[in-house]
């Protein structure tokens, strides 16, 4: 394949991103085929994904999905088995990572812990020679970036966990990189700190108008970070694009249930939209229209797709609610269906007591449950 | 400040100049270590021919028998002993805590850090039978004849025990500090009194940490030297009777007996490798160390640890008060009727007096330094790398650790008094480089198993940032390892340096006149009756040693 023309084969959704034209027509990082074994371990699988400039893509998956790999991959400090990596068109796979001007914010941060904040800052400004005079006007001017103005003569030590996450981004960003590459930049803090650094380092990468990859396994991070999110699972990307698009329309089973709530019951497709469940019902459902009528599948139903009833109705599936988990004007029950299985159902707090009977059905005002083959998957 | 390691995989970077480095690295350190060693062996088996006659001959005669066994019980005995005063020591000073503890607990253990020579002449001058104690005996009591005699293995063995309880002292110490106070108040909890709270649990924890004392100890008796060299007389241990074999021409014998210490001393690295694998798998366990308990009548014990103190410093004291003593002046009286510096005056202003002092300083430098790039290229390439490598560079560099100094001592005169380029060996015998190697190839595990230690530490993320900023392979070598790994390097560098200095096992038997080390004046001064300058020598070497582990002592503390 062509460099520039990349084949998103992990994207398998029907809906791209925000901006279709600017990622077809101007991509700017490209990964294109990446390949990694470690040993027998087969870590990243035919990783295909181009980035357009200024864009930030989230790389999201469970621990072991090969995330971070991808991102060292991207760095340099890993040798792909096979595939490249092109920044601008062009190829870096060859590049040692000192040279491919990458910059890295560490899971946790790898700022030298013998010199002061100044120090590492001006670190990548002085690996490149840059004047005394500049270097020291470049590390203010980063360090004022991160809102941390003056902080040049303090130790690491001294400093806390959510500055020294900040320092680690103005260092990457001193020595003005082409991409800004970020692994579990967050995983670092306590989630009290998290959500608020979470804004500034929007903030500060969406004024500094950098291309960004950045790993974590935190969907809610990945959502409100990226302007894309892909989705890895078992080194295979299983798809990439806006939030909205993995949450209404997962490409696979494992984008459906790893992306918000889910509950899974097996069933059959028959074909017009609809799949008749093992315990019986019927119930409409979409993503089964290229599977043939018959085949085996697993629902895929949202919490919010699904409603408690008190009485019986030909498409609702009886059971016993096993637990209430109240949340403000609503409560997510869990119900244990009679002919084995459980899902989760949402609704108004008092839809249901515990061990009380309930009839499970489809919400109509809801998302309608998606089919995957199990054959597929 | 974060340490932690943060990707499993430490990949290599790329570049494969490191596979070729490796290489001659390990090919370098192969002569220097295994080939000496391999050539002490081909020896015994009857060089240039083939045959056990060596060996066999070692088998039959009583005395190497004898020598064999008394290593043997004299190294286990050594670590009862050792055990009976560290552990109690270290309990004290770990668990309780009284005035003066700090101070005193650094005191006692300074012997780790003198020269094995300094501490067995400061005996000899305090306990000896023409000692402070002895005279002192002799002219309370009017008799002529010395009370006792400091000699044989009962002699050898108080002063193994007197430098040697460090280990367990300081192993205990720092297990103690790592046992997690959790354990012991769950124990409690359960209703366990204190025996059975020590007995069930805290000794048990404890395992790892005094196996590691005991095999340390057991290790470093078997290479023990000085103290039978001195006191042993006929009594002979396998060290002083591989010497004595060499210096009686029998060179094969010494050769087989050379090897059967090596090959008990290799047995005893192997079960020492095998405790600290245990002592990993204990050392996760982390929390608050237990809580010091306050000792009622905390004076008493303060007094009487400072009592203590006092008496395992006094034969340090006793050397440098017969350093004050001027040739020819104390005969028979208790204490010493006249001091003056006449003693240092000789040694530090006369140029034969001075020259052991410039040789050790100038052999223990050079040979730390050597040591010190060769540890950090070794521990660099082998673990910076993923590399091929670091198997054999990392055992290399450990095994002198594990061979008696006396075994290598003679296996490099085997080895350097041929002349066969072809065959990598030189004359060096004789000349001013065999000593300095010597010390190098004594000091490779100090400088090396620090820098291995140290750079396993720092998180290969730290380079990865160095890299990700753009800064190249020798800027992140000087400006981010070199600068995190100091610490390692300094406290491997000063042990190597005492080492070096106060060397005498490697010294007696490669020295020359000219390269003569303090150590082997010492031995001479003694000889000519000049006690007021083998012990102006010793506090000298005491002094040094002590200062290089005050300094390095306090920089760690600094980081």
């Amino acid at each position: 394949m062509k460099a520039g023309q990349p084949d998103e084969r992990g994207d398998r959704s029907s809906v791209s991103t925000h901006n279709p034209q600017l990622i077809a027509h101007n991509p700017f990082l490209i990964l294109d085929h990446l390949d990694k074994h470690f040993g027998g371990l087969h870590v990243t699988r035919d990783v295909s994904l181009s980035v357009a400039k200024s864009e930030i893509v989230a790389l999201l998956g469970p621990s072991g999905s090969g995330k971070t790999t991808v991102l060292r991959l991207v760095a340099g400090f890993e040798t792909p088995d096979s595939g490249s990596v092109l920044v601008e068109g062009e190829n870096v796979t060859g590049l040692p990572p000192e040279k491919r001007r990458f910059g890295m914010v560490f899971q946790h941060y790898a700022l030298f812990p013998h010199m002061t904040v100044g120090e590492n800052v001006a670190f990548g400004l002085e690996a490149q020679k840059t004047a005394r005079e500049e270097v020291r006007r470049r590390v203010a001017e980063s360090l004022a970036a991160v809102d941390l103005d003056g902080f040049e003569g303090r130790r690491i030590a001294e400093i806390s966990g959510g500055q020294q996450q900040r320092v680690a981004l103005a260092r990457a960003l001193a020595p003005r990189p082409r991409v800004l590459l970020l692994d579990e930049p967050l995983s670092n803090l306590d989630p009290t700190l998290r959500e608020r650094t979470r804004r500034e380092l929007k903030r500060i990468i969406r004024r500094v108008g950098i291309t960004t990859l950045f790993v974590t396994h935190e969907q809610e991070e990945a959502f409100d970070l990226g302007d894309r999110v892909a989705v890895l699972n078992g080194g295979r990307l299983e798809q990439v694009g806006p939030p909205e698009a993995l949450y209404e329309e997962p490409a696979t089973r494992f984008v459906a249930t790893f992306i918000g709530r889910a509950s899974v019951i097996e069933g059959a497709w028959i074909g017009g939209r609809e799949v008749r469940l093992a315990a019986g019902p019927v119930w409409r459902a979409s993503g089964g229209e290229d599977l043939a009528e018959g085949t085996a599948v697993d629902v895929v139903v949202r919490p919010e797709g699904l409603k408690l009833m008190n009485a019986p109705s030909p498409a609702s599936l009886p059971g016993e609610v096993a637990g209430r988990r109240y949340a403000g004007r609503v409560a997510l029950f869990d119900v244990s269906l009679d002919g084995g299985g459980a899902v989760e159902v949402l609704g108004s707090p008092d839809a249901g007591r515990s061990e009380q009977r309930v009839f499970v059905a489809l919400d109509p005002a809801g998302p309608l449950p998606r089919v995957y083959s199990k054959e597929k998957n | 400040m974060r340490w932690r390691k943060s990707h499993p995989h430490p990949d290599p970077l790329p570049g494969g100049e490191g596979v070729i480095a490796g290489a001659l690295l390990t090919l370098l350190l192969a002569w220097l270590v295994c080939y000496p060693l391999l050539l002490t062996l081909r020896e015994a088996l009857g060089a240039p021919g083939w045959s056990l006659r060596h060996f066999a001959e070692f088998f039959h005669r009583p005395d190497e028998w004898q020598a064999l066994w008394a290593s043997l019980w004299i190294s286990l005995a050594t670590v009862l002993l050792s055990a009976a005063i560290g552990i109690p020591l270290a309990f004290l000073f770990e668990r309780t805590d009284f005035p003066g503890r700090r101070v005193l607990g650094t005191l006692i253990a300074l012997p780790v850090v003198l020269p094995p020579l300094v501490g067995v002449v400061a005996f000899l001058f305090l306990y000896g039978e023409s000692g402070f104690l002895a005279r002192a005996v002799r002219f309370f009591s009017g008799s002529k004849e010395p009370p006792w005699r400091l000699a044989g293995a009962g002699a050898i063995l108080l002063v193994h025990a007197y430098s040697m309880y460090v280990y367990f002292y300081l192993f205990t110490r720092a297990g103690i500090a790592r046992l997690d106070s959790v354990y012991l108040e769950a124990a409690a909890a359960l209703g366990a009194g204190r025996a059975r709270i020590l007995f069930r649990v805290a000794l048990p924890l404890l395992r790892p940490a005094l196996l590691g004392a005991a095999m340390l100890t057991f290790m470093t008796s078997l290479s023990s030297f000085s103290a039978p060299y001195l006191f042993g007389g006929t009594f002979r241990v396998m060290t002083t009777q591989i010497v004595f074999s060499r210096l009686n021409g029998d060179n094969e014998m010494a050769m087989v007996e050379t090897t059967t210490l090596a090959a008990l001393a290799i047995l005893g690295l192997f079960l020492l490798q095998r405790t600290e694998k245990r002592r990993s798998v204990a050392g996760t366990i982390r929390g608050a160390p237990p809580a010091r308990r306050q000792l009622r009548g905390g004076g008493l014990v303060a007094v009487l640890g400072w009592l203590l103190a006092v008496f395992l410093l006094l034969p340090h004291a006793t050397l440098l008060l017969v350093s004050f003593v001027p040739p020819g002046t104390w005969t028979v009286e208790a204490l010493p009727p006249v001091l003056s510096l006449s003693n240092w005056a000789a040694v530090l202003s006369q140029t034969e007096r001075l020259r052991p002092i410039v040789n050790s300083l100038w052999m223990a430098v050079s040979s730390t330094a050597l040591a010190l790039l060769i540890g950090f290229l070794a521990a660099w390439l082998a673990l910076r790398r993923k590399s091929f490598w670091r198997g054999p560079l990392e055992t290399l560099i450990a095994v002198p650790w594990a061979l008696p100094g006396t075994v290598f001592a003679v296996a490099l005169a085997a080895t350097f008094s041929k002349n066969a380029p072809w065959a990598g060996r030189f004359v060096l015998v004789g000349t001013a480089a065999i000593l300095p190697l010597g010390y190098l190839v004594r000091n490779l595990p100090l400088t090396g198993r620090a820098a291995f230690a140290g750079l396993r530490q720092i998180d290969p993320a730290l380079d990865e940032a160095g890299a990700s900023l753009g800064a190249g392979k020798w800027r992140r070598v000087t400006r981010v390892t070199l600068p995190l790994l100091r610490p390692a390097l300094v406290a491997g560098a000063s042990l190597a340096f005492i080492t070096a200095l106060g060397d005498f096992v490697v010294s007696i038997v490669l020295y020359t006149f000219d390269t003569r080390p303090i150590a082997i004046e010492i031995l001479s001064s003694l000889r000519m009756q000049e006690v007021g300058a083998a012990a102006a020598y010793g506090v000298l070497l005491a002094v040094l040693s002590g200062a290089v582990f005050l300094i390095w002592g306090r920089r760690e503390q600094a980081l």
